[in-house]
């Protein structure tokens, strides 16, 4: 069996397991531990602060006017990368046909000039979001192991990807084998570390939204 | 830090001696205690960003990083990690989460005491929109486990748990009670054995604002409510919930519960005291293991609704240029916001609002005990300075407030920096223009 033929065979198989199994774990390993009712009135309907958290989902991706000053460049870099992420695992058609094969079903893509240049952005904001994360002090200070992994699983697929549609380096489909062993690998690390907040996300802001709306507060 | 650093540092009551294994223990049963589903969702959904130093007061004062809000959770986050979480064999076998030490719990203690005040600020920046002041008061619970919570909150949590008194005074409240409606010639009704509204009152009233209690006492008879302080339960305050001490919390807690279900009271009036209102009307029913069998309501959410009913009338106030300071305890973490403004539109005030208003107020800086540790003062001028700035920023003649213990960190305020501005408070702005008619 070839590189390409194992990234995309067996080792794609143990990782798709390790990271189903892993993120089924690290949720159900918190959520099967005590919620305890609040015992205090609510200020609101159940269903008006139910809806209000769901609303938080959407308002939260937005700062609120008063700390857009001073956090708006940070949020700006935060969501290019990630956008630039979305065209490029999403609209990319080889990545479109992969997993359509996975999911029985494909939709339309973007051209591949297109994608080599969103990528190439990512890349750079990739290399801004590190730059940043080691001279900010803040953020530095708070960083350990799991942020420089989670960037650097990621980035690798990123690099390994640009490199196979550029064929640098070596044959296609030996960069193409890299690139899906990079991924491999991402999978198998996504439910260790902080790559979990894709599944965080929304329920986090639409809890934190619905228990400030329980007490009439803004959220 | 070395290992000795933390802890002689750090501000201890010298009832709260042990040793660092028992520290560590107490930590951990604490923390224990505390971990549910939410609060580690809490702990497993933090990516690091660092926004939310970008909401708080200390940091923006300071640019200092260790005031990072989700930093002055870093033990917790890491005792989490480490004992409690889906991977915790992981993170202990590769070593990525090391045990927590009573020298790192004790170099904590000025991170999540001297320089937090609970104010919630930062639980509206997360991106992620993680409750970072709701994660701060559970390791303040831990911390008290510990033995470390700052000696002047263990000191008036104690005294209060023990005698209903955060400080022993020369006279009983009850009778310093008597005395201010004596003086402010109001009745006080007291120990009534039946009442639809059972009164409380902050102890930093009695001591220092005697014209709230007085404007409180003058409100409710000149609405003709049926109220009554209760001798056995007068104090608003609540030194358990700042100290961290959650049995402390509900033991004081429980006095008023009791002589509210005693008089049979409907509501339980909170008088302007921000925390007062946190402990009672959103913590409270919890501790005390089932819904409380009355209303727990703020003072202006009473009188707007009053005001609304038609049954309060109020007169214009000269007050010429006028702006508010939004109690973050109320209005973020409780939710008043629209009822002081209700009473000050009342009294025909058009407010000059702060630059940052309503639930994005910044905290006064006293709140959440801060005011009453004594080591904490220099950083607590630094991180009210942007707040002062705001005020003055308005031009406004008069500056409004609901809450005494705000009202007690700007006056400490106008005297350190000598600022020319005073706060007021709007209880007594509204028993002052108080009317029959309306007019």
């Amino acid at each position: 069996m070839d590189l390409l033929g194992f990234a995309r065979g067996p080792a794609l198989k143990v990782a798709l397991a390790v990271f189903c199994l892993g993120v089924v774990w690290r949720i159900v390993g918190f959520v099967l531990l005590r919620i305890r009712r609040d015992l205090n009135k609510p200020r609101a309907s159940a269903l008006r602060y139910l809806g209000s958290g769901l609303l938080a989902v959407g308002t939260r991706s937005w700062p609120h006017r008063e700390f857009i000053a001073r956090t708006g460049p940070g949020e700006a870099l935060g969501y290019s990368y990630h956008i630039g992420l979305f065209v490029m695992v999403l609209l990319f058609t080889p990545h479109i046909v992969f997993i359509g094969g996975l999911l029985g079903f494909t939709w339309p893509g973007l051209p591949s000039s297109f994608i080599t240049v969103v990528s190439v952005l990512t890349l750079t904001l990739f290399l801004a979001v590190l730059f940043r994360r080691v001279t900010h002090p803040v953020i530095r200070m708070l960083s350990n192991f799991d942020d420089y992994f989670s960037w650097f699983v990621t980035m690798l697929v990123i690099v390994t990807g640009l490199a196979a549609t550029a064929h640098l380096g070596a044959r296609y489909e030996t960069l193409l084998g890299l690139h899906i062993l990079s991924f491999d690998l991402l999978l198998v690390w996504f439910p260790f570390g902080k790559l979990m907040h894709a599944f965080y996300l929304v329920p986090s802001r639409a809890i934190n939204g619905a228990l400030l709306a329980r007490k009439g507060a803004v959220s | 830090m070395n290992h000795s650093a933390g802890m002689s540092t750090a501000n201890l009551a010298p009832a709260e001696a042990r040793t660092p294994q028992a520290r560590v223990a107490g930590a951990m049963r604490g923390f224990a205690q505390e971990i549910g589903a939410l609060s580690a969702f809490r702990l497993e959904s933090c990516i690091h960003c660092g926004i939310c130093a970008d909401a708080c007061h200390f940091y923006i004062a300071t640019e200092d990083p260790q005031y990072t809000p989700i930093w002055k959770v870093e033990p917790f986050k890491q005792a989490y990690k480490r004992e409690s979480s889906p991977f915790a064999p992981l993170f202990r076998l590769f070593g990525f989460k090391h045990e927590v030490t009573a020298d790192k719990l004790a170099e904590w203690q000025h991170l999540l005491f001297d320089s937090c005040n609970m104010c919630g600020r930062c639980s509206l920046i997360c991106p992620m929109g993680i409750d970072v002041a709701a994660l701060i008061e559970q390791s303040r619970h831990a911390m008290f486990e510990a033995g470390l919570a700052p000696k002047e909150l263990y000191h008036k949590a104690s005294h209060q748990q023990n005698t209903g008194q955060p400080e022993a005074s020369a006279e009983p409240y009850r009778d310093q009670l008597l005395a201010i409606g004596s003086r402010f010639s109001v009745e006080i009704p007291l120990d009534k054995p039946q009442a639809e509204i059972m009164l409380c009152v902050p102890r930093t009233d009695i001591e220092h604002y005697p014209g709230a209690v007085a404007a409180l006492a003058r409100v409710v008879k000149h609405l003709g409510v049926s109220a009554t302080f209760r001798s056995d339960g007068l104090v608003a305050e609540n030194y358990g919930y700042y100290a961290g001490g959650k049995e402390w919390q509900r033991d004081i807690s429980l006095r008023l519960i009791e002589q509210a279900i005693a008089c049979g009271a409907k509501t339980l009036l909170v008088p302007e005291c921000g925390h007062a209102y946190t402990a009672l009307r959103w913590e409270a029913a919890d501790l005390y293991g089932k819904p409380l069998p009355f209303d727990v309501r703020h003072v202006t959410e009473f009188l707007a609704d009053e005001l609304h009913a038609g049954r309060l009338k109020l007169k214009s106030a000269i007050t010429g240029k006028t702006t508010f300071h939004d109690p973050c305890q109320l209005v973020r973490k409780g939710g008043v916001n629209d009822a002081p403004r209700a009473l000050m539109r009342a009294m025909g005030i058009e407010l000059d609002e702060l630059a940052n208003h309503g639930g994005f107020s910044f905290c006064c800086g006293g709140g959440g005990g801060v005011l009453d540790i004594e080591r904490a003062a220099p950083l607590r001028y630094r991180a009210m300075e942007n707040k002062l700035r705001e005020i003055d920023d308005t031009g406004a003649a008069t500056f409004l407030t609901t809450c005494s213990d705000c009202r007690r960190t700007f006056d400490d305020a106008k005297v350190h920096f000598s600022w020319d501005k005073k706060p007021h408070s709007l209880l007594e702005l509204v028993a002052d223009n108080l009317s029959p008619t309306g007019t």
